[in-house]
């Protein structure tokens, strides 16, 4: 009786050591699921990003789990909290400082337009900075809202033409 | 409340003692005075070390808008940690242009954050402070902010960081207010209360109805 192989993976007894993929797909599957953040915990927010890492929430389930303080290592930066004039200048060296590719997800109302914050000594927006793939609304958003944040952003890098912008680069 | 009243005049004493010119200042809580800049530190002084007004709780200032003369009024408030009272003390600065005021950072080291928070904020120099920087603000920071003319929404000027100026072509902007300010109102339910705009009839669209 023959069966429709129900299997997903990769099955070694049939297809051997090979694996035949397209480049952009092995590429994104491997960006997105090992998307390392840079947390750049500014405020309150950066409580519920906090909270998001922890069991509770846990955000290793999506591979993003190491929290890198360096930009070096880092593949996304969470900007969490108010970013002010003062700290602006700063947020944008780390940016430039984080190897490519990169991303941004401005977390909360004041990473993304200023919040309540509508004065003389705060950024209004993370934005007028860095270019941000995901914008997450709350004050504070809850971590659910930043694990979602954090899925459409995989979806996002799965749809990148990341292999010929590997190439042409 | 007889002891009150005799620690409230040998206060009294104790200031008029230092500074003959110091006059009693209006004032729901604690005992206050006018005194005059040049007096200042040595009231201060007096206070601390015959009164037993150990700690320096705040230092502050209130500027009284351009059109008043005196604009610029510094504002001490000292507690004792033997009498569990407070004190308070206020100078007026000599000029409404060039506002300065004696340091008390040689009586509390303490005095030096708060003095280049209101030399910060309002513009006040103190003389023989040590190390008289912004605090909050950039060195190069244009403005005062806490001063009367100053809007909420902040006033254009640059980045501290030219290199990040010149990548990304921003700097400080008049913070769009849609009809705000977002201010609080205290008291009353928790739904009325939380910040909100209190004038709904401006955006950045309709100009705000005068
Ligand atoms: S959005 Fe709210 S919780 Fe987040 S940093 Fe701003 S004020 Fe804090």
């Amino acid at each position: 009786m023959v069966t429709a192989n129900s299997e997903l993976a990769y099955d070694s007894k049939i297809e051997g050591d090979v694996i035949v993929t397209r480049a952009d797909a092995a590429i994104n599957w491997m960006r997105a699921n090992s998307m390392w953040p840079m947390p750049m915990g500014l405020a309150c927010c950066a409580i519920e990003l906090m909270a998001a890492a922890s069991s509770r929430f846990d955000i290793a389930r999506f591979g993003a789990e190491v929290m890198r303080f360096s930009p070096r290592q880092s593949d996304c930066m969470i900007v969490a909290g108010t970013v002010t004039y003062k700290m602006a200048p700063v947020v944008r060296r780390i940016y430039d400082q984080m190897a490519a590719p990169k991303w941004v997800i401005a977390m909360g109302a004041c990473a993304s337009s200023g919040g309540m914050y509508r004065s003389y000594a705060t950024l209004q927006g993370v934005d007028r900075i860095i270019p941000v793939d995901v914008y997450i609304s709350g004050c504070p958003p809850r971590p659910e809202a930043l694990l979602d944040a954090l899925m459409k952003l995989q979806a996002k890098v799965k749809r990148e033409h990341s292999a010929s912008k590997l190439f042409s680069a | 409340m007889l002891t009150r009243m005799t620690t409230d005049v040998d206060l009294a004493t104790a200031v008029n003692l230092q500074s003959p010119s110091a006059t009693p200042r209006a004032s729901l809580d604690c005992p206050a005075w006018n005194v005059l800049p040049a007096d200042v530190r040595a009231v201060l002084s007096r206070l601390r070390d015959t009164q037993g007004f150990d700690f320096l709780m705040d230092v502050t200032a209130v500027d009284w808008s351009a059109e008043k003369s005196p604009r610029f009024t510094v504002v001490w408030h000292l507690y004792s940690s033997t009498r569990h009272t407070y004190v308070r003390l206020a100078a007026d600065c000599a000029s409404n242009t060039e506002p300065a005021m004696p340091s008390a950072t040689g009586l509390w080291p303490g005095a030096n954050w708060h003095e280049r928070e209101i030399f910060d904020m309002f513009g006040i120099k103190f003389d023989d402070h040590p190390d008289l920087r912004r605090i909050l603000m950039w060195d190069a920071y244009p403005y005062f902010p806490l001063r009367k003319g100053f809007p909420l929404a902040g006033l254009p000027a640059e980045l501290s960081d030219p290199d990040i100026t010149a990548e990304t072509g921003t700097g400080l902007i008049s913070a769009p207010m849609a009809g705000g300010p977002f201010v609080a109102t205290p008291g009353g339910p928790m739904s009325e209360a939380e910040p909100r705009a209190k004038d709904e009839a401006w955006n950045e669209q309709r100009a705000k109805p005068v």
